[in-house]
C-alpha cells in the first residue's frame, strides 16, 4: 500500500519534471549560446573555468555577468561594482514585485525561486499559470532550475572550448556590445517614450567625455537617476490610471 | 589584497547585491512599492541599456585608425537586423561574427 502510494507520487513527480522541462525549452538555446559567449569572454579576460562556474552559479544574471567581467578585468572599485550591479539589475525588483503573490508562500522553494528570477525565467512564469495537477511551487522551481542549468552549462562549455577553438576569439567581446545594442533597439521599437534611452545614451556619453573612460560609470549612474527624477512630472509612463 | 581575493570579493558583492534586489520586495515592500521606486523601475532599464552601450564602446578610438569603423559597421548591422527580424540571438551572433571578420580580415 505504502509502496503503491510512493509509486503514484513518483509518477506525478516525473510528469511535473517533464512538463517543467518542456516549459523551459524556449530558453534553452538562448541561455546556452549566451552562456558560451560569456565563457569565451571571461576566458579572454583571464578568468577561467572556476571563475565562470562561480559567477554563473552565484550571480546568475546574464547582462551583469558580461559587465562584471569588464569590471573585474578593469580593476573597478568596490563602490563602482555595487552601484553598477544595483543599476543593471534594478529591473529585477519589479519582477519580484509582480511575483509576490505567486512566490510569497512557496515554502522551501521560495529562496531559490527568488534567487533565480532572471528576465527569461520571469517571462516564462509571469502569467502565473501552472499545469493542472502539478504542485505549482515545485513546477516553478523546476522551470527555474532547468533555466539556470542551461546558463551554467553554456558558460562552462564556453570556458572549456575557448582554448581549443581553431580560430582566435579576439573580438568576442563585441557579443556584449551586440547584446546591448540589440536590447536598446528592441526597447526603442516597443516603447513609445524614448526619453529614458536617450537620457542613458547622452548622459553617459557626457560623463565619458568629462570624466574619462576609467571613472565615468558612477557619475553616469548618478546623472541618469537625477535626470529621470527631474523628468518625473513631465513624462507619464505605463497605462492610464482611473482617477 | 591579492588579485584573486579581490576578484572573489567583487564577485561575492555582485552576487549579494543581485540577491538583495531580487528579494527586497519580499522582505520590504510586501505588496506595494513606493511610487517613485515603481517609476524608476519603469524608466531605468532603457536608460541603463543605453549607458551599457556607451560603456561597451568606451575604449573605441575615433582619432586613430580604424576610427571605430568595425564597431560602427557591426553596430549598424545589429540595429538593422534586429529591427528586421526582432531575434536577439540572431542579432548578437551576426553582429559578433561581422565584428570578428572585420577586425581579423579587413581592418
Amino acid at each position: 500500500m505504502i509502496n503503491c502510494l510512493k509509486q503514484q507520487r513518483g509518477d506525478g513527480s516525473m510528469k511535473t519534471v517533464r512538463t517543467a522541462f518542456m516549459k523551459s525549452l524556449p530558453v534553452m538555446a538562448g541561455y546556452i549560446i549566451l552562456g558560451i559567449g560569456f565563457g569565451l569572454l571571461a576566458h579572454r579576460a583571464g578568468y577561467g573555468f572556476l571563475w565562470v562556474l562561480a559567477m554563473s552559479l552565484f550571480i546568475y544574471a546574464g547582462s551583469m555577468q558580461y559587465v562584471g567581467i569588464g569590471l573585474l578585468a578593469g580593476g573597478a572599485s568596490v563602490l563602482t561594482v555595487i552601484l553598477t550591479t544595483v543599476m543593471v539589475n534594478a529591473r529585477h525588483l519589479f519582477y519580484s514585485i509582480s511575483m509576490l503573490r505567486h512566490y510569497g508562500h512557496a515554502g522551501r522553494y521560495k529562496p531559490y525561486l527568488i534567487f533565480s528570477l532572471t528576465d527569461e525565467t520571469y517571462s516564462l512564469l509571469c502569467d502565473g499559470k501552472t499545469p493542472e495537477g502539478a504542485d505549482p511551487d515545485r513546477f516553478r522551481f523546476l522551470v527555474s532550475l532547468f533555466n539556470q542549468s542551461y546558463w551554467v552549462l553554456g558558460s562552462v562549455i564556453g570556458s572549456l572550448i575557448s582554448g581549443i577553438l581553431p580560430f582566435s576569439t579576439a573580438g568576442i567581446e563585441f557579443s556584449m556590445t551586440a547584446l546591448f545594442i540589440a536590447s536598446l533597439t528592441e526597447h526603442w521599437l516597443t516603447e513609445k517614450n524614448h526619453i529614458p534611452a536617450v537620457t542613458g545614451l547622452l548622459g553617459t556619453l557626457l560623463c565619458l567625455v568629462v570624466f574619462g573612460s576609467g571613472r565615468f560609470l558612477i557619475p553616469a549612474m548618478l546623472l541618469i537617476t537625477a535626470l529621470l527624477t527631474l523628468f518625473r512630472n513631465r513624462i507619464t509612463v505605463g497605462k492610464k490610471v482611473d482617477p | 589584497m591579492s588579485e584573486t581575493a579581490y576578484s572573489a570579493v567583487l564577485i561575492a558583492l555582485m552576487s549579494v547585491v543581485t540577491i538583495l534586489l531580487r528579494s527586497a520586495p519580499f522582505l520590504v515592500f510586501k505588496n506595494k512599492a513606493p511610487a517613485y521606486v515603481v517609476y524608476l523601475g519603469q524608466m531605468l532599464p532603457a536608460a541603463i541599456i543605453g549607458m551599457l552601450v556607451i560603456y561597451c564602446l568606451k575604449d573605441v578610438s575615433l582619432l586613430s585608425p580604424p576610427f571605430g569603423a568595425p564597431e560602427l559597421i557591426a553596430g549598424l548591422l545589429v540595429v538593422g537586423l534586429h529591427a528586421w527580424k526582432r531575434n536577439i540571438l540572431l542579432s548578437i551572433l551576426a553582429g559578433t561574427a561581422a565584428y570578428m571578420i572585420l577586425t581579423h580580415l579587413v581592418f
